[in-house]
This record gives structure tokens, C-alpha cells and sequence, in this order.
């Protein structure tokens, strides 16, 4: 704001607010059950995104042909792979979980103007799911 | 004018793309990463395999699955590392870092499923 300062304005300091904070611990996330799950939920990303890049290692492994596509396969059995993949696994199905239990909470549907219970929505998005699994691992299979 | 807040396009990007993860990644991962390599179910020839990959609507499929999910992955994380780690001063870098991986991921699968043969 630029408000006229008068030649006969006496000495002052300006007013200068300071927002009352607590250092807080970086480990926060350690220190209370809900917190860390909730960090663990955020970090699910991370296997999503190791899933992501198996799937384009494998896209490009099948494009080249059979000798990259077995390479591809004797890495993926080696141990640390495994154990990257396992814990990716683990939470990509947190990941799953979360968001359906998320998505009861978020999603307002209205059946004959009353509200669908959040149990029914989360119900029918894991029956959803395991159809589509099922789809996936018939194609995949046949 | 008022600038255009990008806030918006980004959690839809990540709202898709947990759908999607959530719906999809599970299942594929399991069979290609630990169930085919490790032969606990018998897997399909590498031509089964080709030949379904090399449908249009597959490829289209992978790409979906591909794509999306990277983005639900820059989107988390970057509030992640703000909030676990109290970096938020670091934000320029940590959006390079995150947005810029997932269209990086985003153009290979997409050179990768085009070019597939």
C-alpha cells in the first residue's frame, strides 16, 4: 500500500507479522500409525510407476523379437527384480484398496434421489475389478 | 488476464490415472513380472504374446495403461517429497523432475507401441 508518508511522521518501525510455526520433525511420518499409512499410501505411486516401466521393458522386449523377449524374462527371475516387484505389488494392491475406499467417499451417486451407501459403491468397484482381472488374465492366457 | 491455472489438467491426469493403476496395473504385473518369469503359471508362447500386442486396440490399451499411471505417479510423489520431506523450496525441480518423467514415459510408450512390429 502506498500511503503518504508526512514529513512530520515520527520514527517508527513497520509492522511486520510473523506466522508462529514449529520446526516440525522431518520424520513425522514415523511417529503416529495413521501418518505413516497415510505416507505409505502416497508412496504406492512409486510402484505404480516401477509397473509402468516392467510394461514398456516388456512392450520393447516383444517388438524385438524371441532373444530379447527371453533376456527380458531371465531378468525379471533374477532376486533383486523379484524383490523390487513383490513390494511393488504389495503396493499397487494398497493402491487399489485406498482408491476404492477413496472413490466410496468421493463419488455421490444417487439412486431415486437417495444416496448409494459408500459400501455399495466400494463393493461393486472390487467386483468390477476382479471381472476386469479376469478378462485381462483370459487374454493374456487363451 | 488471468493465468490459467495448469493445477486442474494434473489431478484429473492423476485421478485417471489411479483408476486406472487401480483397476488394471495389479493383475498385469503379477502375470508379467512374477507368474510368466517364474513359471508358477505355464506362460503363453512369445508369439500368443506378439500377436496380441501387435492389435491396434491393444496397443491403444497399453498406452492408456502406460501413460496415465505415470502421471498419477508425478502427481503423488511431488506432494510426497513436499510433505515428507518438507522440501517444498525445491518445487521447481521436483516438478521437472516428476512431470518431465512421465512424458518422457508417455513419448516411449508411445515411439515403442506406434513403431511395434
Amino acid at each position: 500500500m502506498n500511503v503518504p508518508v508526512s514529513r512530520s511522521a515520527p520514527p517508527h518501525t513497520p509492522y511486520h507479522p510473523r506466522w508462529y510455526r514449529t520446526r516440525v520433525s522431518t520424520y513425522w511420518w514415523m511417529l503416529q500409525w495413521s501418518y505413516f499409512r497415510f505416507v505409505l499410501r502416497e508412496l504406492t505411486s512409486l510402484g505404480v510407476a516401477y509397473s509402468c516401466v516392467i510394461l514398456l521393458c516388456w512392450i520393447r522386449a516383444l517388438s524385438r523379437g524371441p532373444e530379447a523377449y527371453e533376456v527380458l524374462e531371465k531378468r525379471l527371475a533374477s532376486p533383486v527384480v523379484i524383490l523390487l516387484t513383490v513390494i511393488s505389488l504389495l503396493l499397487v494392491l494398497f493402491h487399489t484398496i485406498t482408491w476404492f475406499r477413496l472413490s466410496a467417499d468421493a463419488m455421490v451417486v444417487r439412486v431415486g434421489g437417495k444416496r448409494v451407501p459408500g459400501v455399495l459403491i466400494s463393493a461393486s468397484n472390487y467386483v468390477a475389478w476382479l471381472v476386469v482381472s479376469g478378462i485381462l488374465a483370459w487374454l493374456l492366457l487363451r | 488476464m488471468a493465468k490459467r491455472p495448469i493445477e486442474p489438467l494434473f489431478w484429473t491426469l492423476f485421478s485417471g490415472g489411479g483408476v486406472i493403476s487401480a483397476f488394471f496395473v495389479p493383475v498385469l504385473l503379477f502375470l508379467i513380472a512374477l507368474a510368466f518369469p517364474l513359471r508358477w503359471i505355464a506362460p503363453p508362447s512369445y508369439e500368443a504374446l506378439h500377436n496380441l500386442v501387435s492389435l491396434p486396440l491393444s496397443r491403444l490399451f497399453l498406452f492408456v495403461v502406460c501413460s496415465l499411471p505415470l502421471f498419477h505417479w508425478a502427481h503423488r510423489f511431488r506432494y510426497t517429497l513436499y510433505d515428507g520431506l518438507q522440501i517444498k523450496h525445491l518445487s521447481e525441480f521436483i516438478n521437472v523432475l516428476c512431470y518431465g518423467g512421465a512424458i518422457v514415459g508417455t513419448v516411449v510408450s508411445a515411439y515403442l507401441l506406434w513403431n511395434f512390429h
